[in-house]
């Protein structure tokens, strides 16, 4: 097994981005910016109802309209496009209803596409779709989860009845004598609002298709281009290698672009039917009612702790509302299998039993957002700790000081179902103590405590699973790879052309990659030119997904980048009649013992243009390596988020005083770039905690589709967000031992403010327990006005 | 998100803008900072048939001394409020609520005239206006005419306005009182929850001549006599504020909308008086 080794700058360099400055600049390039010649423009007929037959569409007037070449429903799509359905094979039971791309014959959420209007413009598209007529028959609909799932309501799906899509029971110990043992009990309720990942650069796509080749050429802003590329030619029934998917800068994705979605894959089947480049960037409001949702849970939950303060048992039934369908073409079913899995992750516990849910309702289908399933875990098993903790009337940290696995526990096969092989809590915790005054934090809330002020304090621990191996979807026939390559070529003045399959939407992989290459050849980072996000281009890979591309994509670039070392040594040998064993390749030259003897240009100069000059040897200056994690399902990160509030409990509103967190996640390629991932995971975990939310009527109708209903944090609403690495040794396994670590920051930071507000309410007897903390629930929980 | 077609026509004069209504009023919309007529524009809310922009008529803008006070030209930014010295002195409570309507950069280009034509119920210069007593200053090719404010406010953007009426300017008559614009909003920058307006002249722990008006409670820009008269009437304001806040609740129309129940604005309505309250004897203070 590889081991982590040593590895030089830059690797381990704070560095901004190579790319930041462009962007800054406004010369970004983004799938809006491509307009090809003689392309359409789509506008989509959503559905305005939640729940409806659609009994006849009139295109008529439509088609008549100047400028409008096409509109195209389900029945024109059909013949080339196969329909598809969210499975997987690790959950047979998961009911996963057929999907096709646009809606045939029953309407299941508002916004769900039906038409597709191609014109000359979008506004003339959009006025067509305006003449679209759709006579629909409404049927009942059913948006709340519990709702659902309540005895005689409306069945979304004949396959599912009770509109339950998969259950899962997980139960190990003896849950039941943990609790009739236990000293104390602490049950709660939470519910988390449906939220989703709001990516500042909306999803699009350009297609163009040659008929006589059958090739289709995609642009489009994804994570995972790999994936789409073989989904497009599956199908659409065209061969993989004759499709190409390519990204141009992708502005944010978050799991929003890691799915496929119909309207993009009509998109495709347009561009096949017209033989025309078919182009649709979606707009702000129907991305909010058409991008993948996420986080909308009903949780109850109970923990069991002895007389010294030692958590016994968790018991958690949650319910996860999935929208209309399972989403493609990972199956909605990961979430709750984060949920359960995660469960008192940090803690060493005896029992455990979880019941998950997944439920149909007329919305959107909800999947994959940054973190899926962990800031539901974190959120649950945290309320509990801190519930457990005051009813055994302990510090919450010391509580949790008694609770957190150590080394010595490692590994450790949880209750949950999950076996954790390296978790760092004693240097995080050792981190923390370092970082933050606590004492101090302490002695400040009492004393504005005592002046009136209603303060709060939350600590949470959190682990996060990252740079999954391919069990999940691969033993479970989903196509979604867990591998990512790399290939480095020399080019003729030494510098390198790197491409690689990690994907990039502004976290700065490509940077990462590039400081690991440059460190793995020796070559200055200015010389490392990456390429990424062109299936044409790069091998295959699994793309941006689960926190993976630098522990997996990375790991995958170094040992390229140490072959084409080893072969440049060898070929600076032959020309210096050295032992290439005496060599060192640094900075762009070739060394011996006693200094610089040759410049990599020049090595490269000689073997791309004489290479008779090698004794009979090829170059071959291009290396490849791939990599997957074969050793485990996941690596995990640990830490810990802090929180301090201050609530109003007259507004009911929240201020943030200060957010912490400290983390620790092995080999930090870029602290610079690893802040700023953290940072902004965190803006979103505190976005679901106290501000974003898809609100809906009783009857599936969106409330919230404009950025001025659906509230994202600013950066007034936020406080300053102190990041700690805490120290540890490289993850072993791999020669980088990286874990991941860009969902860290959602996984806790929820749970943290969480815990901080119902910290503050408790001595005014209140309690929270619906995110987002909106001022309505605050005044609710403390009782000042019904909720 | 792109608008239904539509007739652009730029006015350049007072006149040519108001033939332009006389004309095509009842299917046309008024173009002046454009930052709630464009998003509804492109969410195809508004569907006029012609957009008439103002933004370049002479005169519209910038503030005037007229006889009892002054005058806000309608093409006024909000920005221009906030640092205007004639509103600081006649009428500060327009400043004092600029800093809670959006961001800079929407303040750079919103109008006083547009956001007192809107009619959102939401808005906190329509408030402004009502508990100012300001009067507006409507024309038409028929000539001019000056409407109260609090008659102005019929429903939710639904004003006195007809379609063939421009609004030139508010007067607002000058107003020595004390003044406090307080808010519950979600986020900074968000429309008001609930936000109230309140004037009145602080002297010991006494306020007199108290105003309030409520806006974002209800349908409309929303008074509160009653709460006014009980803090005007105490030797000690902060004293009676429990039975002031009790009468606003009961005087002040709440509504339900995704944001907050309408249970949860009227709480809101009577903690919002309290810190009204606090921030004028604050804004007393040498
Ligand atoms: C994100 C965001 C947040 C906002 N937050 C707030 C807030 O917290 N509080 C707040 O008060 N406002 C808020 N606004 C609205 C902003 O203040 C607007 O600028 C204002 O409401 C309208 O002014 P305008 O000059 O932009 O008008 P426009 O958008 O140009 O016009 C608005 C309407 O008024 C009519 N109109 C404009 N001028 C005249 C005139 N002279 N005579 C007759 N009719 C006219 C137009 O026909 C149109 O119907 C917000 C806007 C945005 C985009």
């Amino acid at each position: 097994m590889t081991e982590p080794v040593t590895i030089d700058a830059p690797v381990g360099v704070p560095l901004p981005t190579a790319r930041s400055a462009r962007l800054v600049n406004g010369a970004g390039r983004f799938v809006a910016d491509a307009r090809p010649a003689g392309g359409l423009e789509v506008a989509f007929v959503r559905s305005a109802h939640a729940s409806a037959r659609i009994l006849s569409i009139d295109a008529a007037a439509a088609r008549a309209m100047p400028g409008v070449a096409a509109v195209l429903t389900a029945a024109d799509l059909a013949p080339i496009l196969k329909s598809f359905r969210g499975t997987h094979g690790a959950f047979p039971d998961l009911v996963a209803p057929r999907q096709t791309a646009l809606a045939a014959d029953i309407v299941r959420w508002s916004g769900e596409p039906v038409a597709l209007v191609l014109a000359a413009s979008r506004a003339v598209a959009e006025d067509a779709a305006e003449l679209v007529e759709i006579d629909y028959d409404p049927l009942p609909a059913v948006a709340d989860p519990r709702a659902a799932v309540a005895e005689g309501a409306p069945a979304i799906h004949p396959e599912a009845p009770d509109n339950v899509a998969l259950t899962l029971i997980h139960e190990k110990g003896d849950v039941d004598a943990a609790f009739a043992q236990a000293a104390h009990v602490a049950e709660l309720a939470f519910s988390f609002g449906r939220v989703t990942g709001v990516p500042l650069e909306t999803r699009g796509i350009v297609a163009t298709y040659e008929a006589g080749e059958r090739r289709l050429t995609v642009s489009m802003s994804h994570q995972c281009p790999h994936q789409m590329n073989v989904e497009f030619a599956g199908l659409l029934g065209l061969d993989v290698e004759k499709v190409r998917v390519s990204c141009l800068d992708v502005g944010g994705g978050f799991g929003v672009k890691q799915q496929l979605y119909g309207d993009e894959l009509a998109v495709c089947a347009a561009a096949m039917l017209t033989g025309r480049p078919v182009r649709f960037i979606a707009d702000r409001l129907e991305s909010m009612v058409s991008d993948i949702h996420a986080r909308e849970h009903v949780v109850t939950g109970r923990i069991a702790v002895d007389g010294e303060g030692r958590i016994l048992a968790f018991d958690i039934d949650d319910l996860f509302a999935i929208g209309a369908y399972s989403q493609y073409p990972r199956s909605s079913a990961g979430e709750i299998r984060s949920v359960i899995g995660l469960a008192g992750a940090p803690y060493r516990f005896c029992a455990m039993r979880g019941r998950a849910r997944v439920v149909f309702q007329n919305k959107p289908p909800s999947g994959h957002y940054r973190g899926v399933g962990h800031p539901i875990g974190c959120a649950v098993t945290e309320g509990l700790v801190d519930a457990g903790a005051a009813a055994a009337g302990i510090d919450p940290l010391e509580f949790r000081r008694i609770n957190l696995l150590t080394a010595a526990d490692l590994p450790y096969a949880s209750p949950n179902g999950t076996t954790f092989p390296r978790l760092t809590f004693p240097q995080c915790l050792d981190a923390l103590e370092k970082a933050v005054d606590l004492p101090a934090v302490h002695r400040d809330v009492a004393a504005g405590r005592a002046e009136g002020r209603c303060l709060g304090l939350g600590i949470v621990a959190f682990v996060e699973q990252t740079s999954r191996g391919s069990g999940f979807y691969g033993d479970g026939g989903v196509a979604v790879s867990s591998r990512d390559s790399c290939t480095i070529r020399l080019e003729p003045t030494g510098g390198l052309r790197c491409l690689s399959s990690v994907t990039e939407q502004g976290q700065g992989s490509e940077m990462g990659v590039t400081q690991i290459v440059a460190a793995a050849v020796g070559v200055p980072l200015e010389r490392v030119e990456v390429v990424t996000g062109d299936t044409a281009a790069t091998a295959q890979g699994g793309g941006t997904w689960g926190s993976r591309c630098l522990a997996i994509g990375g790991e995958a670039a170094w040992h390229a980048g140490r072959k084409l070392r080893t072969e440049i040594l060898e070929l600076a040998g032959s020309l210096l009649q050295a032992d290439p064993a005496t060599l060192r390749l640094m900075d762009g030259a070739i060394h011996d013992a006693s200094g610089a003897r040759m410049s990599l240009a020049d090595l490269a100069v000689t073997a791309h243009y004489r290479p008779h000059a090698f004794g009979g040897r090829h170059p071959q200056l291009v290396q490849s390596a791939d990599y997957s994690p074969l050793d485990g399902p996941f690596r995990a990160g640990s830490g810990f988020q802090l929180s301090l509030v201050e609530v109003d409990v007259e507004l009911g509103s929240v201020k943030l005083l200060r957010h912490v967190v400290v983390h620790e996640a092995g080999r930090i390629v870029n602290p610079l770039l690893a802040d700023e991932q953290i940072r902004g995971a965190v803006a979103q975990g505190l976005g679901s905690a106290l501000f974003e939310e898809l609100t809906f009527d009783a009857e599936g109708q969106p409330l919230a589709t404009t950025l001025a209903d659906y509230r994202l944090p600013e950066a007034s609403d936020l406080p300053d967000i102190e990041v700690v690495h805490a120290k540890a040794p490289p993850i072993p396994g791999s020669a980088l031992g990286a874990a991941g670590l860009g969902e860290a920051g959602t996984v806790g930071a929820a749970a943290a403010v969480f815990n901080a507000v119902n910290d503050a309410l408790a001595p005014y007897g209140g309690r929270v327990s619906a995110m987002p903390l909106t001022m309505g629930r605050i005044l609710a929980g403390l009782g000042r006005v019904k909720g | 998100m792109k608008p239904a077609p539509f007739e652009y026509r730029r006015a350049d004069t007072r006149e040519e803008a108001l033939s332009l209504l006389a004309e095509h009023g009842e299917d046309a919309e008024i173009l002046a900072g454009g930052q709630s007529l464009m998003p509804l524009l492109a969410m195809r809310l508004a569907r006029p048939a012609m957009v008439i922009d103002i933004n370049r008529i002479g005169g519209l803008a910038g503030v005037t001394e007229i006889e009892d006070g002054i005058s806000v030209g309608a093409l006024t930014r909000h920005r221009e409020v906030a640092r205007d010295a004639l509103v600081a002195r006649d009428a500060p409570v327009l400043a004092k609520a600029v800093p809670h309507i959006a961001h800079h950069g929407i303040r750079n280009r919103g109008t006083i005239g547009g956001a007192l034509s809107l009619g959102d119920p939401a808005a906190e210069f329509p408030a402004c206006a009502v508990a100012a007593g300001a009067r507006l200053v409507l024309a038409s090719a028929a000539g001019t005419r000056r409407i109260a404010a609090a008659d102005y406010y019929l429903a939710p953007f639904e004003t006195a306005r007809g379609p063939e009426d421009l609004l030139v300017a508010a007067e607002f008559p000058a107003d020595g009182r004390g003044a406090a614009v307080v808010e519950a909003a979600p986020r900074a920058g968000d429309y008001a929850i609930v936000g109230l307006v309140a004037l009145a002249r602080p002297s010991g722990a006494r306020l007199r001549d108290v105003e309030l008006v409520y806006f974002a409670a209800g349908e409309r820009p929303n008074p509160a006599p009653a709460a006014a008269a009980i803090l005007a009437a105490a030797d000690d304001a902060r004293a009676a504020l429990a039975e002031a806040a009790e009468a606003a609740r009961r005087e002040v129309e709440t509504i339900a909308t995704p944001s907050a129940s309408a249970a949860v604005r009227r709480h809101l309505v009577g903690a919002l008086l309290g810190r009204a309250v606090a921030a004028l004897f604050e804004g007393a203070r040498p």
